[in-house]
C-alpha cells in the first residue's frame, strides 16, 4: 500500500485533539513493539497496536480509523504495563473510540440483540459495551 | 469487623452465588459485609479518556456514599473494585476533576475512603495463616489454577494489591485452603472482557487459550473474582466444544464459592446446577461433596 506523508498533517489537530483526550503523546513511543508482542488481542486485528500509534505520529489518522484494532481492544492494560517509554496505548485506544462516538458513529445497537442473548448476558458485560461501542446519542 | 460492602449490578443478577458465599464465608471468617443503602451502577468501565467527567459520577458517588458509612469500601466484584479505586486515585490526585464531579453530584468527597477487595480483606485484615486454621474441610489434592485476569492487578500503580508481574495473594490464599495452586502462564491474560458482546471470536479464543494453558499445568478447575471473567472462561465452553470436539473444559468457580467448601458449607449451597461444567464431579472425586 502507497503511503503518502504530507508536513501538514502530522501533529494536525485531529492528532492533537486524540492526544488531548487520552492524555498522551504518540511521540513518545520509539516503535520497539513490545505492546504488539504483549497485547492478546491481535489475531483478530488487522493492524498491529504499535502500528497505530505509528500511523498516528506520522498524520495519518484516516488508517486508523479504517482499522478494527481500536475496537477489538480490551483495555486490558497489557501494553501500558510491557512500555519502556510509560505510554498508555489504551488510552488512545479509547480516544480514537470515543471520538468516534462522540460523532454518533456507533460501533454496536445493543438494542438490536436478540432478546435472548439479552437474558444470557450478564450486566456487566452489556452495560461495559455500552460504553466502549455505543454512543449516548 | 464490619466493613461497608457494594455489591454491583451483576452480583445482584448473575452472579448471585459469588455475592451469597463471599456473605456467608465473611460471616464464618468474623466479619460482616454490610451493604450500601443506597447504591448506583458503577459504570462498569473506567473511563480511560481523559476528559470524560461524566463517567466518574456514579462510582464518584458510591465513594462519597459509603465514606458515610465507614472508612473503608469493600467489593467483591473485580470490575466495581477496578473501577471505584482508579476513580479514588483521580479524587486523591487531581483536584480539578475531583471538583468538577463533586459539584455534578452535590455531595462531597476528598478521596479518604480506602477501596478493598475482599480478597486484601482476606489477607490483610483476617490474614491466611488465621484462616487456614479455621478450614474444616481441607481441599487436599485439589489442583486450583488462579485467574487474575486484567483488573485485580492493572494499572499496577493504582491498584496496588499486589506485584503485577508475580502476582500471589490467589495462590496464598489456596495454599490456606488446603489446596495446590497451579502456576500457569496465562493466569493474569484477558479472558476478552466485554469484547463478547462486540467480538466474540476474539473473547472465546483468548478465553479457551487461558483454559488450555491451565490444564496443560494440571488444573482440575479454575478461580476468578470477576463475574465477566467467570461468563467468558465457563459460558463459552459450549462454543468451544463445537468448533473443537478435542477441547476438554474446565469448572470455573468464584474464590468464595471455594472458600465455602473448605469452610465447610455444603456444596449445594454453591448453587453449583447454575454453572455450566459442573464443578461437583471434581470436588466428589476429592471427597469434598
Amino acid at each position: 500500500m502507497r503511503t503518502r506523508l504530507e508536513a501538514h498533517k502530522i501533529r494536525d489537530e485531529h492528532i492533537r485533539k486524540i492526544e488531548e483526550v487520552s492524555a498522551q503523546s504518540v511521540y513518545r513511543c520509539y516503535q520497539c513493539g513490545k505492546c504488539s508482542a504483549a497485547c492478546p488481542a491481535t489475531p483478530e486485528m488487522d493492524m498491529l497496536p504499535n502500528q497505530v500509534i505509528r500511523y498516528l505520529q506520522l498524520g495519518l489518522e484516516e488508517r486508523v480509523l479504517d482499522a478494527n484494532t481500536p475496537w477489538i481492544c480490551a483495555s486490558c492494560l497489557q501494553c501500558r504495563a510491557v512500555c519502556p517509554k510509560g505510554v498508555d496505548l489504551a488510552r488512545i485506544m479509547e480516544a480514537v473510540r470515543m471520538l468516534q462516538l462522540r460523532k454518533g458513529r456507533n460501533r454496536i445497537e445493543i438494542r438490536r440483540f436478540p432478546a435472548e442473548y439479552l437474558q444470557r448476558a450478564p450486566q456487566i458485560a452489556l452495560i461495559s459495551a455500552y460504553r466502549k461501542f455505543q454512543s449516548l446519542s | 469487623m464490619t466493613f461497608a460492602y457494594f455489591p454491583g449490578c451483576t452480583l445482584y443478577t448473575k452472579a448471585r452465588s459469588f455475592d451469597a458465599s463471599g456473605r456467608r464465608a465473611g460471616e464464618k471468617l468474623g466479619f460482616r459485609l454490610e451493604e450500601m443503602p443506597y447504591w448506583t451502577c458503577c459504570g462498569a468501565t473506567f473511563p480511560l479518556a481523559e476528559d470524560y467527567d461524566m463517567a466518574l459520577a456514579s462510582p464518584t458517588r458510591v465513594l462519597a456514599r459509603a465514606r458515610k458509612q465507614g472508612k473503608e469500601l469493600v467489593t467483591l466484584c473485580a470490575v466495581c473494585h477496578n473501577v471505584l479505586k482508579r476513580t479514588n486515585h483521580v479524587m486523591r490526585t487531581n483536584p480539578d476533576r475531583r471538583a468538577k464531579v463533586t459539584d455534578f453530584i452535590e455531595e462531597p468527597y476528598g478521596g479518604d475512603l480506602e477501596v478493598l477487595h475482599y480478597l486484601e480483606v482476606l489477607r490483610d485484615r483476617v490474614g491466611f495463616e488465621a484462616l487456614s486454621g479455621r478450614v474444616e474441610k481441607p481441599l487436599q489434592g485439589l489442583r486450583v489454577a488462579p485467574f487474575y485476569g486484567c483488573l485485580l492487578l492493572r494499572p499496577a500503580a493504582e491498584m496496588q494489591m499486589d506485584d503485577p508481574d508475580n502476582p500471589s495473594i490467589f495462590e496464598e490464599f489456596l495454599r490456606a485452603l488446603g489446596a495446590e495452586p497451579v502456576d500457569y502462564p496465562m493466569k493474569s491474560e484477558c479472558c476478552g472482557a466485554f469484547q463478547v458482546v462486540h467480538s466474540d471470536a476474539m473473547a472465546t479464543r483468548c478465553s479457551r487459550e487461558i483454559i488450555a494453558s491451565a490444564r496443560a499445568r494440571g488444573a482440575e478447575m479454575l478461580v476468578t473474582a470477576c463475574p465477566l471473567c467467570q461468563f467468558n472462561l465457563e459460558d463459552r465452553q459450549g462454543e468451544m466444544r463445537k468448533s473443537d470436539p478435542m477441547f476438554q473444559g474446565l469448572p470455573v468457580l468464584y474464590f468464595t464459592q471455594l472458600l465455602g467448601v473448605a469452610l465447610g458449607e455444603p456444596v449445594d449451597s454453591m448453587d453449583a446446577s447454575r454453572h455450566h461444567t459442573d464443578p461437583r464431579p471434581v470436588l466428589r472425586a476429592h471427597g469434598l461433596a
